[in-house]
């Protein structure tokens, strides 16, 4: 294995597929959506398995999660955005358990590829565009003319609002992709430089206790951004998918 | 090995990567990662919306069913409680009612039997005090007739010794009576 920090994120191919000159191969990128995604769902449906009435430690992790993500939408969309919630509970659980699985070493991390992320971004805002459309008709672009704003600043407000609507799916998908590659090479580094220092011997040695504070350090704060981001990303799914229930907001 | 390492660290991308550059934002992986993420994506959604959620959705509700009707039983066994309290307290009410009942009747009985006593023996005090006047009026009257025969006999004895000779009867008679009225 390759010791910079990027080659990390690289795509191995491991059964080549080509269809109509397209390249469809299953890579280590596909190897670890199969894994998260087989991950959490053997989780999830064997932990309430036994579908306790009064809960065991594991039921109850699967019940947290499922009440954490509930109490998230019904708060920022409120009972009606419930519609949406095994999207939401599909993402949150697939982004947490896909940057829980990076963290263990020579994983790859499915989010930190931007064009993973940039799908799941496109996934929400045109489930969001969508549903608005469908449900609201031309009362969606409400969205773009806030109550209230007097007619001669909704010329400067509605261009406002209507790129930062447009730049939701990018400010989502970068938010989740720069967040776990930014952490990963950091602790790559960080990791490296022990081993550098190490191999100068003596002194170095010494030195190499700071890099290795620094790098359990920084592990632990990755535990964090990895549930973190995930959370972001959810509460943010939330917030526009309230957009698209109540777009007159 | 370290050595390579540090090696491959300062040069950045080594020369064997080029082409591919920063792995992210290598397009050529973009269809191979967005099929695969539809695929795996998609079967998870499928499972979260067909499985997962309702299996704990249905969990939470049958405990949130349970608990509300554990509450709710609670809530009627309680009423049911409260219902036994006000119906003993009802029938204490009543019993103390009628003891109260009882004795106040027991009492007023008691006092009329009481009372017809005192009239009865109020009535026979009378009536020997009436027999008792009378009598003494009876004698009264007795004792006040042989009064005139004791004066008679007092003034006729008187009369012989002053005047030597004993007065008729009518006289003394008249003159008794004159003297008494």
């Amino acid at each position: 294995m390759a010791n910079d920090p990027i080659s990390q994120f690289k795509i191995q191919t491991l059964f080549p597929i080509e269809v109509g000159g397209m390249d469809f191969s299953f890579t280590n990128s596909s190897l670890f959506m199969v894994a998260t995604v087989a991950a959490a769902s053997a989780f999830l449906i064997f932990s309430t398995s036994g579908r306790g009435l009064v809960p065991g430690r594991v039921q109850s992790v699967s019940e947290l999660a499922y009440e954490f993500v509930a109490g998230m939408l019904r708060s920022s969309a409120g009972t009606e955005g419930m519609r949406f919630f095994p999207l939401v509970f599909s993402l949150f659980m697939f982004v947490l358990v896909a940057n829980l699985f990076g963290m263990f070493p020579y994983f790859f991390t499915v989010t930190s590829h931007i064009i993973v992320t940039f799908c799941l971004a496109m996934l929400v805002f045109l489930t969001v565009t969508i549903y608005g459309l469908m449900r609201h008709g031309t009362k969606f672009f409400h969205l773009f003319a806030p109550a209230g704003v007097p007619p001669v600043l909704l010329l400067i407000v509605a261009p406002i609002e209507v790129v930062s609507f447009l730049s939701r799916p990018i400010s989502l998908s970068v938010r989740l992709f720069a967040n776990m590659l930014a952490g990963h090479i950091t602790l790559k580094v960080f990791a490296g430089f022990i081993v550098t220092m190490g191999a100068a011997g003596g002194i170095g040695v010494a030195g190499a206790i700071l890099p290795l504070g620094m790098t359990v350090a920084i592990t632990a704060l990755e535990f964090l951004v990895a549930f973190l981001q995930a959370y972001v990303f959810t509460v943010l799914t939330c917030m526009y998918l309230n957009d698209a229930l109540h777009p007159s907001h | 090995m370290a050595g390579n390492a540090e090696h491959n660290t300062e040069l950045g991308i080594p020369a064997e990567e080029h082409g591919a550059g920063f792995p992210p934002f290598d397009a050529t992986t973009y269809s191979s990662q967005i099929l695969w993420l539809a695929i795996t994506f998609g079967f998870f959604y499928w499972i979260m919306k067909n499985v997962a959620v309702p299996r704990i959705a249905g969990i939470l509700e049958d405990r949130k069913d349970r608990i509300a009707g554990d509450l709710s039983e609670a809530n009627r066994l309680k009423d049911e409680t409260d219902a036994a309290i006000a119906a003993y307290e009802q029938a204490l009410a009543e019993a103390r009612n009628k003891a109260h009942g009882i004795a106040s009747e027991t009492r007023a009985k008691l006092k009329a039997d009481q009372e017809a006593r005192r009239e009865k023996a109020e009535a026979d005090i009378a009536d020997k005090l009436k027999a008792a006047e009378a009598h003494i009026s009876g004698i009264k009257t007795e004792a006040l007739s042989q009064i005139g025969d004791i004066a008679g006999d007092t003034t006729s004895a008187l009369v012989e010794q002053l005047m030597g000779k004993a007065p008729t009867k009518t006289d003394l008679t008249k003159a008794l009576k004159s003297a008494m009225d």
